[in-house]
C-alpha cells in the first residue's frame, strides 16, 4: 500500500482533536512578542532608554543563561530578546502535539482501528508532523505579522518569526524520532523533552560564558539569527538540515517497527511480583521510578552544569554599573548568588511539571480502567489516590534535593566554600516545594471534583508561568501576580528565608488536597 | 444469609441518561448466575454499582451481606473482579499482575496459581504490552481464579478467548462452584451461559425482564416438532398453541406452547408417526423472544 495514502483524512482528524488546544497556544505564543513590544515602548520610550536597559542586560549573565543573548538596542531586538523562552516553549507544544497523535494514539488502540482502514504505514506520522509542522509556522507567521504590524522592520519581523518556527520544527522532527524509538507515549515524551532540556542547558550555559556551548543547541541556531540586529539568516540552515534529518530518521525508524513496539526491542520481565509490589503505593512507585530515574540525571547534570559555571560569572562582570538592576531583579546579594536563585525559580517550574505529570497518571488510569481493576480489590480510594500523590509529591522533593545538591556542591567546591555555599543553595532549592505541592493539590482538587478536566492542570501551571514571565514585564498589578504561587517561594540564596508566605502555601496545599480527596470518595469512577 | 447478592428497584441516572431503570437482581449463595442482556442493557453499570465504583442514585443493594458504597474495602477483600475490556500496566509482566491484584485482595492460592497458567498456557514473563487482548483478559481471570473468595463477578470474561480457552474457562467456572464460589456472570454469549449457569436474570434498557432457572423459562417456551407421518394431518394448523407448521410431502415441522403438547401429539399420532423429533427451546430462542 502507497505509505501517505489516507494523510489528508488523519491530518483533518488531528486538527479537529486539536482545535480546542492548538489555537491556545498558537495565539499566546504568536502574540507574546506584540505584548513585549507594546510594554517595551511604554518602559523604555527613548533611544538613551533603550540603550541602557541593553548595556545593563549584556552586563548581566544571569539574565542571558535565562532568556537569551541580547543582539541590539532597537526596540525590535529587545523584544527579540525578551522573547527568548519562546524559543523552547514553541518546541514544547511541538512536542506534546507530534506525541499526542503517534504513539498516544497507538497507545490508545486507535491507531491499529484507523490502520486497518484505507491508511498508508505512515499516513499518520505525516499527519502528526504536518499537523505539529503547521502550528509551528502559525505560531511564526502570527509574531511576525503582529510585530510587523506593530511597525517593526519587515526583516527582523520576518527573521523573528522564522527563528521561532524552525526551532520548532526541529523539535517536530525530534519527537518524531522518540516516537518511533520509545516503547509507549510517556517515554516518547520523556526522551524528547530529555533532548529540549538538554540543548536548553547547552544554550543557557553558552550564553552565560563564552557562548560556544550555545552553537550545539537547535534554540541557540534561533537566538543567533539576531532579529532587528543585522539578521543572520544563515543560522536557520542548521536547524532545518537538522530538522529534515530527524524527519528522514523518523520515517526510517517507522518502516522497522511494528506497531505498538518501539525500535528498543522488550525484555522478559518477572514471571512472578517481587514480594514489595504488593499494594497502590508500590504499584505507584513501580509505574512512575523509570520517569524519576530519567529526571534525577537530566536533573543532576543540569545541577552540575550551572553550579560549575556560575562560579567566573563575578570576575567576568567587573564592576559594571548596571549590575545593581540585574541583583535588584532577583534579590541575590552577589551577582552569582542572584544567578542561583534565578535558577532555582526556574528549575522549580520545571520540577512542578514533573509532579503535573505524575499526577496526571491518576488521571490516565482512570480513563484506561485501571483505577477500575484496583479499586474492586481491597484497595480504599484513598490509598489508591495517596499513592500516586506521595510519588508526585516526594518525587519533587526528591528532585529539587537533587538539584540542590549538586548545584551546591559544584558551585561550592568551584568558590572553596562547600560547607558556605551547599546549605544556602538546598534550602533555595527545597524552597520551591511549597509551590510545586500547591500545583499538586490543585490537580488532586480538579481530579476529584471535574475529573473530565483534570488535565487543565497543566493550564493552570502554564498560567502560573506566565504571570510570573509576563506579569512583571507587562506591570500586572501586585494581587495578579500574588495568584502564582511561585510568587512567593524564597528567592534563595541571597534573599533572607521568610517562613510566613512557606506556611501559606503549606496551608494552602493542604486545605486543597484535603477537598480534592473529599471530592473524589463521593464521585462515580470513570470507565 | 442466602443471598449474596440482592439488588431491588436499582435506578442509575448519568445526568440525563438512565442507565438503569429500576433494575432487580437476586443471586443465592453457591449458585453460579447467569446475568444476560445485549450490548448497553445496563449489566456493567449493575457490577459498578455492586462493586461500589458508582453510586446508585436509588434503590437497594447489598453484596454478601454489606452495602458495597460503603464497606467497599471489607467487601472487596472477599470477591474477585473481571472487567470485559481488560487493561493491564504495559510495563508490569502478566505474572507481576497476577500476584498484585491477587496480594491486594488478600492473598492468592500459589499451587492453583501454577495450574491456572499451565491450564490456560499463559507465559507469564512477558510484559502486558506484548499481549493480545485474549492473554489480557488471562491475567485477569488467573488472578480472579486463584484468589481465595467468595463471590466471582465476571463481565463478560471470555470475550477474547478462543474456543479452546472458552472450554477451560467453563471448567474453572465449575470448580470454583463445586469449592462453594458464588459467581456472577455477565454475557451475551447464550450458550455459555446454557452450559454454566443454574439461574438467569434476563435484563433490557435497565430493567430486569425475566429471572429464574433457566429449567422454569424453558417453561414458559415452546417446542419444536419434526415429525415423518403416513399422511398430511387434519386441522394441526388450527389448533390453538400451534404455529409455523410446514408441511413437506410426509414430513411435517411445527412449533407447540408447552400447554398444547398433549392435543398436537394426538393429532400426530392420528396421522400415523413414523419418526419424531423434538426439540427444547434453546436460550437463543429464549432471548428473540425478550429482545425481538
Amino acid at each position: 500500500m502507497n505509505a501517505p495514502t489516507g494523510t489528508g483524512a488523519l491530518l483533518r482528524l488531528y486538527l479537529r482533536r486539536d482545535r480546542l488546544v492548538a489555537p491556545v497556544w498558537i495565539v499566546l505564543l504568536g502574540a507574546l512578542p506584540l505584548l513585549y513590544a507594546v510594554s517595551f515602548e511604554g518602559l523604555y520610550p527613548t533611544a538613551a532608554d533603550r540603550q541602557a536597559f541593553y548595556l545593563g542586560t549584556l552586563s548581566a549573565p544571569a539574565q542571558a543563561a535565562l532568556v537569551g543573548p541580547i543582539f541590539g538596542s532597537d526596540l525590535g531586538a529587545l523584544v527579540s530578546w525578551r522573547s527568548g523562552l519562546v524559543l523552547a516553549l514553541v518546541p514544547l507544544a511541538a512536542i506534546l502535539t507530534v506525541v499526542r497523535h503517534t504513539r498516544g494514539e497507538e497507545d490508545a488502540g486507535r491507531t491499529e482501528l484507523i490502520g486497518s482502514t484505507a491508511v498508508g504505514r505512515h499516513a499518520s506520522l505525516t499527519a502528526a508532523m504536518l499537523a505539529a509542522g503547521g502550528g509551528v509556522a502559525a505560531t511564526g507567521a502570527l509574531s511576525s505579522m503582529s510585530l510587523w504590524g506593530f511597525g517593526l522592520p519587515l526583516a527582523g519581523s520576518v527573521a523573528y518569526g522564522a527563528s521561532v518556527a524552525v526551532v520548532g520544527l526541529v523539535f517536530v522532527g525530534c519527537a518524531a524520532v522518540a516516537a518511533q524509538v520509545a516503547s509507549g507515549a510517556r517515554a516518547a515524551r520523556g526522551y524528547a523533552l530529555g533532548v529540549l532540556a538538554v540543548v536548553f542547558a547547552a544554550r543557557a550555559i553558552g550564553d552565560a560564558g563564552s557562548g560556544t556551548l550555545s552553537w550545539f543547541s537547535p534554540i541557540g541556531w534561533s537566538s543567533q539569527v539576531r532579529p532587528f540586529a543585522d539578521e543572520r539568516w544563515w543560522p536557520m540552515l542548521l536547524s532545518l538540515t537538522t530538522a529534515t534529518a530527524f524527519c528522514v530518521a523518523a520515517f526510517a525508524a517507522a518502516n522497522r517497527r511494528d506497531l505498538g513496539a518501539g525500535l528498543r526491542a522488550e525484555r522478559r520481565g518477572r514471571a512472578a511480583a517481587a514480594p514489595s509490589l504488593s499494594g497502590p503505593i508500590a504499584l505507584a512507585w513501580r509505574l512512575s521510578r523509570g520517569t524519576v530515574t530519567v529526571w534525577t540525571v537530566g536533573l543532576a547534570l543540569f545541577g552540575i552544569a550551572i553550579g560549575s559555571s556560575t562560579g567566573g560569572i563575578g570576575d567576568q562582570l567587573g564592576s559594571s554599573a548596571a549590575i545593581g538592576e540585574a541583583l535588584e531583579k532577583f534579590g541575590g546579594s552577589t551577582v552569582e548568588q542572584s544567578f542561583i536563585a534565578a535558577v532555582l525559580s526556574i528549575v522549580g517550574v520545571v520540577v512542578a511539571a514533573f509532579a503535573v505529570s505524575a499526577l496526571l497518571r491518576l488521571h490516565s488510569e482512570e480513563e484506561a480502567g485501571l483505577a477500575e481493576i484496583v479499586l474492586a480489590t481491597g484497595v480504599s480510594r484513598v490509598r489508591w489516590l495517596a499513592g500516586h500523590l506521595l510519588c508526585a509529591v516526594l518525587g519533587a522533593a526528591w528532585l529539587l534535593l537533587v538539584v540542590g545538591f549538586t548545584v551546591g556542591l559544584t558551585y561550592g567546591s568551584a568558590t572553596g566554600d562547600i560547607a558556605g555555599e551547599l546549605p544556602s543553595v538546598l534550602v533555595g532549592a527545597l524552597g520551591q516545594l511549597p509551590a510545586v505541592w500547591v500545583v499538586t493539590a490543585i490537580g488532586v482538587a480538579l481530579f476529584g471534583a471535574l475529573p473530565r478536566f483534570a488535565t487543565v492542570l497543566w493550564a493552570v501551571l502554564a498560567g502560573f508561568v506566565a504571570l510570573g514571565q509576563v506579569g512583571s514585564v507587562v506591570g500586572l498589578p501586585q494581587p495578579w501576580l500574588d495568584l502564582s504561587p511561585f510568587t512567593h517561594v524564597p528567592r534563595l540564596p541571597g534573599a533572607t528565608l521568610t517562613l510566613v508566605p512557606i506556611g501559606w502555601l503549606v496551608a494552602v496545599a493542604i486545605v486543597v488536597g484535603v477537598g480534592g480527596f473529599t471530592a473524589f470518595r463521593r464521585r462515580d469512577i470513570r470507565g | 444469609m442466602t443471598e449474596a447478592i440482592s439488588v431491588d428497584g436499582l435506578v442509575k441516572t448519568f445526568g440525563s441518561v438512565r442507565a438503569l431503570d429500576g433494575l432487580d437482581l437476586h443471586v443465592a449463595t453457591g449458585e453460579v448466575h447467569g446475568f444476560l442482556g445485549p450490548n448497553g442493557a445496563g449489566k456493567s453499570t449493575t457490577i459498578r454499582v455492586l462493586l461500589g465504583l458508582v453510586r446508585p442514585t436509588s434503590g437497594q443493594v447489598r453484596l454478601l451481606g454489606g452495602d458495597p458504597w460503603a464497606d467497599t474495602v471489607a467487601l472487596h477483600r472477599r470477591l474477585a473482579y473481571v472487567p470485559g475490556d481488560v487493561t493491564l500496566w504495559p510495563s508490569l509482566t502478566g505474572g507481576e499482575v497476577i500476584d498484585l491484584l491477587g496480594r491486594m485482595r488478600g492473598g492468592l492460592d500459589p499451587v492453583r496459581r501454577a495450574e491456572l497458567l499451565e491450564r490456560f498456557s499463559l507465559d507469564p514473563g512477558k510484559r502486558t504490552r506484548t499481549y493480545s487482548k485474549g492473554n489480557r483478559q488471562k491475567v485477569a481471570l488467573i488472578s480472579a481464579l486463584a484468589s481465595d473468595v467468595e463471590l466471582l463477578i465476571l463481565d463478560e470474561p471470555t470475550s477474547g478467548l478462543d474456543p479452546l480457552m472458552e472450554q477451560h474457562f467453563g471448567d474453572c467456572v465449575k470448580d470454583a462452584a463445586r469449592r462453594g464460589v458464588t459467581v456472577l456472570l455477565s454475557s451475551h454469549i447464550l450458550s455459555e451461559v446454557d452450559a454454566l449457569c443454574s439461574s438467569v436474570t434476563i435484563v433490557r434498557e435497565g430493567r430486569t425482564v425475566d429471572t429464574g432457572t433457566l429449567a422454569s423459562m424453558r417453561h414458559l417456551t415452546r417446542t419444536t416438532i419434526t415429525a415423518v407421518l403416513d399422511r398430511v394431518p387434519d386441522g394441526l394448523a388450527t389448533l390453538p398453541g400451534v404455529s409455523a407448521v410446514s408441511v413437506d410431502r410426509s414430513s411435517v415441522t411445527c412449533t407447540v406452547e408447552n400447554d398444547a403438547l398433549a392435543a398436537t401429539m394426538h393429532v400426530l399420532a392420528d396421522a400415523g408417526v413414523q419418526s419424531l423429533a423434538s426439540s427444547a427451546p434453546t436460550l437463543e430462542e429464549l432471548f428473540l423472544r425478550y429482545y425481538a
